[in-house]
């Protein structure tokens, strides 16, 4: 690790300030990647700005329409424990890394990371989520833009995520079996406007929708439904635990599992 | 009923107490007045030439003490090799120089090129960051198939080629072997990868260097499983230290595995850099380094060959593998697939011809040698299986096929130059057909397909060759060191005693059973035996502990050593009660006089001894400590019968392990308890391998593998509640303790009930699947489907 400078605001408007103030500074969310990363020395911000600090930022709520608000500093634990009106996001949440990172890491953090195997994007791409910052709101449609890219400003804080919540949903996920991150993670959810299907772990360019699959859903919600669809393995992810082949055929079973689990 | 805390108790291990409060004394938490730290700039590729390593930069940074680079190491000797094989053609194995740091050339990722000792850690990590490196990158071979073709680039440019032995094993037996085949009625054919593993020890290995100008005394503190092979190894081929000036301690050691018994480069460097920096110099691994640096196990790739008669007797058995050594040949390495491995080919059959070829390769990757089980997994593993393939391609049960060509009669000497002393392998097998519920079986399969899952059932047998070993036979083999063992038994003047054991514990509970055996000999309490090990300044010279030999060979060390104890207590005895010598009979802690109500407790006796007031001064000599060296007659012969039952998701591919049974003899038992937790960690590393695990370089000699990221270790999640029986087994019959050991037998027999286990679950879906090769990773299991 590089010798750095830690700074821990205590509001939102703080935090800005302090990652203005220098264009080496870094937020630093539950640091469940980063910190790693900066043990590695891979990393050398000459501050990081925490955010575990900013009560304003923490905890899960109900939005006037409905959704389930959830804080940019609040933990996967919390969420796993209160986000009780969104079942399926609570479970994605409850599973995963393990006890610490569900400790330590942040729904924030999580997706302005945005790992293309991370189980929170597919959650929030599925789910039509509205991602708030500092600055503005932006729809998970526009936010997600590759793989570690989104639509982040530098500088820019995910304050909130809002969840409309769904009809039926449900997350499945085929863990790698070394890191147990998603090999191949699949969120549905069924709203009243359509079904959204989004993956994670698969693609070289992040998580996805799977038109046709939402397509085929939302005409016939059940499994069955997406029987003779199938993705191509071309652009998807091949490594030691999988070709882009078995990546792309584990999209369409965990597709028809969590389906079936949504009921 | 064992007494409690005597043989056959299972006492709760005493070592535990410390290890589970935290106040083990690891390598890691020695750290001396004044100590520098070390650390290593290894080789970011795998095969280069080094042009230059600039360190001018480096040494003007903040706390660097002093900065080594290969040159600084010209005039030491490289790390040795402590084995010799000599191939089928009567040549010595090629034999190449192994640098402390990299000179001149580099050969695998992870070669250290340059130490830098600084004043902390992160000083030493900067510095090291300034060092300039000037690497011209060479093609690198990786596959062993490829490196050994003509025109291969040379992993070391003064050898012959890439080729360290030709092995052939028995030579003479070829003809026969060849000839058998001709005749077989039946031939089953099989190709196979027993995978690459890292051990992953929990504790990572750490150095810790140390020189006392006064008295010209050096001082090695580290991770390993035998400190005296360390001493010698380093001091006389290494660093020319003589042993009187060298002390190696290794204290509380967490794993090891195997992959602690090697010297190490960072070994020799800590000893040479505190004398040359004049300060105590430190290095603890970080386990990435770990992955590039610790010698990794396996590595084979194997056909084997079984030939059948007509009435399915097994006639002949050929095989042929390559064996990876990496770029440099670790302290172990050559007898790995050798000696450990085809001395083990017949397994527990009576299969009368036998011809094993092995070719064993450099390659630009890290050294392999020893892992649990060391050249026995891979043995068992390919005769293990291609018995399964044998059975199924001629439609008889894998049982009955094993249980057909079962050596019955011991002592058995096999055409593989090894006599098994005692066993009984269909006992075991009957153990395990009660305690696999194999009757059932069909049932619990129609329920997995009920639920849309294929279920197998795997099954084979083992045989390990433990208690290693007999010094005269291993030197005829081309070993360059002795492998008896030695204990010192110091009876203090109040009766208590230590134990100094040239075995090393580092997880196998030896503090605990150790004591249980010299209490159950004396009759005293085993709180009143305490168990010293891993300095080399306390303990008579010893060999260490690795291939599951502490009990058979360690033990009786100190059961010979404790016999001359007692002998002379007797003397003693007979002094102090006024009778005959041969009239004195021990029992429960006290000597009495046969046949009479006369006695006098052990504490009597051993106070006698050290205060000679009323004592037979002509005859002894005063005190009561006795040392004993044992070297083994033979080997041990641990077997076994494994089964596993194992889910496959067809749709997904991936392997759930639902059932394992193991029923071993590993002869008489010390500590059941122990020898319990022993099979249930070979059991999850056999798994691990099976199922996960899995070292992989790409073709340019990158590690993919080099972290949990991506090297996936066995969890709790990933395994059954097993199913274990090791009772009743067949007294070894040349130790005193009639043990065999009990270390690697899960890791040697695990492997191919897994594998039996999946083929049998996706041949019962219809599918034309012979074999997959290790690990059965969901997506090697369902491309196999396809």
């Amino acid at each position: 690790m590089y010798n750095f400078d830690v700074v821990k605001p205590a509001r939102i408007a703080d935090a800005v300030k302090e990652l203005s103030d220098s264009s080496e500074s870094q937020p630093l969310g539950g640091g469940q990647t980063l910190i790693p990363t900066l043990k590695q020395r891979l990393a050398s911000p000459e501050k990081l700005v925490s955010l575990a600090g900013i009560d304003e930022m923490k905890g899960v709520c109900k939005g006037e329409d409905g959704s389930v608000c959830i804080g940019g500093a609040t933990t996967h634990a919390t969420v796993a424990a209160e986000a009780g009106d969104y079942p399926a996001l609570a479970a994605t949440a409850a599973h995963i890394g393990d006890p610490a990172v569900r400790n330590r890491g942040t729904i924030g953090g999580s997706l302005a990371n945005n790992d293309p195997s991370a189980c929170y994007p597919a959650a929030a791409l599925a789910s039509g989520a509205i991602i708030k910052t500092n600055a503005r709101e932006i729809a998970a449609d526009d936010y997600f833009q590759g793989m570690f890219t989104t639509a982040l400003d530098e500088g820019e804080i995910i304050t909130e995520v809002r969840f409309p919540v769904p009809e039926a949903a449900n997350y499945q996920k085929f863990v790698q079996p070394a890191s147990r991150f998603a090999l191949v993670g699949v969120f549905v959810a069924k709203y009243g406007g359509g079904v959204r299907v989004a993956i994670t772990g698969a693609s070289n360019d992040g998580v996805f929708r799977w038109a046709e699959a939402e397509a085929a859903l939302s005409t016939n919600f059940s499994a069955s439904a997406l029987d003779g669809l199938s993705l191509s393995g071309d652009d998807m992810i091949s490594d030691l635990h999988g070709t882009g082949a078995y990546r792309a055929h584990l999209c369409a079973v965990m597709t028809k599992r969590a389906v079936t689990a949504a009921g | 009923m064992p007494k409690d805390g005597g043989i056959g108790a299972s006492t709760k291990r005493r070592e535990d107490v410390r290890f589970l409060t935290g106040v083990g004394n690891y390598t890691d938490d020695i750290n001396i007045h004044g100590q520098a730290h070390v650390f290593f700039l290894r080789s970011d590729v795998a095969h280069g030439t080094l042009n230059s390593v600039d360190t001018s930069a480096a040494e003007a940074m903040d706390g660097v003490v002093r900065i080594f680079t290969g040159a600084d190491f010209e005039a030491v000797g490289g790390m040795p090799c402590g084995w010799q094989v000599t191939d089928r053609h009567g040549e010595v194995m090629q034999e190449p120089r192994h640098p402390i740091l990299a000179h001149q050339k580099v050969r695998h990722v992870g070669e250290p090129i340059a130490a830098v000792v600084a004043d902390t850690l992160e000083q030493a990590r900067d510095a090291a960051e300034a060092i300039v490196v000037d690497i011209a990158e060479l093609p690198a071979v990786i596959d062993m198939k490829d490196a050994v073709k003509d025109g291969a680039p040379k992993v070391h440019d003064d050898l012959t080629s890439n080729l360290c032995y030709d092995w052939g094993f028995v030579e003479e037996n070829k003809d026969a072997v060849n000839k058998a085949f001709e005749e077989a009625a039946h031939v089953t054919t099989l190709e196979l990868v027993n995978n690459r593993l890292v051990a992953n020890p929990m504790e990572p290995r750490v150095a810790v260097g140390e020189y006392a100008r006064g008295t010209d005394e050096h001082t090695l503190y580290t991770t390993s499983q035998n400190p005296h092979v360390i001493r010698l190894l380093m001091g006389a081929f290494v660093l020319g230290i003589p042993e009187h000036k060298l002390r190696v301690v290794a204290p509380d050691v967490g794993g090891g595995f195997g992959t602690k018994i090697f010297h190490y480069q960072e070994e020799a460097f800590c000893t040479f850099a505190a004398k040359a920096c004049n300060r105590p110099v430190k290095w603890t691994s970080s386990r990435t380094e770990a992955f590039m640096s610790d010698a990794h196990g396996r590595d084979h790739v194997t056909k084997i060959e079984l030939a059948l008669d007509a009435d399915n007797n097994f006639t002949a058995l050929r095989t042929d593998t390559y064996a990876n050594m990496g770029a440099y040949l670790s302290t172990f390495a050559p007898s790995v697939p050798t000696w450990l491995h085809g001395t083990l080919m017949a397994g527990n059959y009576k299969t009368p011809l036998i011809y094993v070829n092995v070719k064993a390769v450099f390659t630009n990757t890290v050294p392999v040698d020893a892992y649990r089980g060391a050249g026995r997994p891979e043995a068992t593993f390919q005769l293990e299986r291609v018995v399964d393939k044998a059975a199924r391609e001629l439609g008889v049960d894998p049982i009955a096929l094993r249980r057909q060509n079962f050596i019955t009669e011991f002592p058995y000497a096999t055409p593989v130059a090894v006599e098994y002393d005692t066993g009984d392998y269909h006992a075991t097998m009957d153990k395990l057909e009660s305690m696999g519920d194999f009757a059932g079986f069909a049932a619990r399969r129609a329920e997995s397909e009920k639920n849309g899952k294929l279920r197998g059932l795997g099954v084979n047998c083992y045989i390990e060759a433990c208690g290693i070993a007999p010094s005269n036979l291993v030197g005829q083999l081309g070993a360059r060191a002795g492998l008896y063992e030695s204990a010192t038994v110091r009876v203090n003047a109040t009766g208590g005693l230590v134990v100094m054991t040239g075995s090393h514990s580092h997880g196998q509970g030896h503090e605990t059973s150790f004591a249980q055996v010299v209490s159950e000999m004396i009759g005293i309490d085993a709180n009143m035996v305490e168990i010293v090990h891993g300095d080399t300044s306390k303990v008579p010279m010893g060999m260490g502990t690795y291939g599951s030999r502490s009990i058979a060979v360690g033990g009786s060390a100190m059961v010979r050593a404790t016999e001359k104890i007692i002998a002379k207590a007797k003397k003693i005895a007979s002094h102090l009660l006024e009778a005959s010598e041969a009239d004195i009979e021990l029992k429960d802690g006290a000597f009495s006089v046969a046949g009479t109500d006369k006695s006098v407790a052990w504490g009597d006796v051993t106070l006698a001894a050290y205060v000679p007031h009323n004592y037979p001064l002509e005859d002894i000599e005063p005190g009561l400590e006795e040392t004993a060296f044992y070297d083994p007659a033979n080997f041990t012969y641990p077997s076994g019968a494994y089964a596993c039952e194992v889910e496959v998701d067809p749709d997904t591919g991936k392997v759930s392990i639902e059932r394992f049974c193991a029923a071993d003899d590993f002869g008489n038992i010390i500590n059941p308890m122990i020898v319990t937790g022993q099979v249930h960690g070979g059991l999850a590393q056999g798994i691990g391998q099976a199922l996960l695990e899995n070292c992989a370089y790409d073709a340019d000699g990158q590690l993919l593998s080099a972290s949990y990221m991506d090297y996936a270790m066995p969890r709790a999640d990933d395994l059954p509640m097993f199913q274990v029986d090791h009772e009743d087994g067949t007294p070894c019959t040349h130790n005193p303790l009639g043990v065999k050991g009990c270390g690697e037998a899960g890791a040697i027999g695990s492997p191919p009930a897994v594998v039996n286990a999946v083929v049998d679950a996706l041949q019962s879906a219809g599918k034309d699947v012979t074999h997959v090769d290790m690990p059965l990773s969901p997506d090697r299991v369902w491309a196999a489907m396809q």
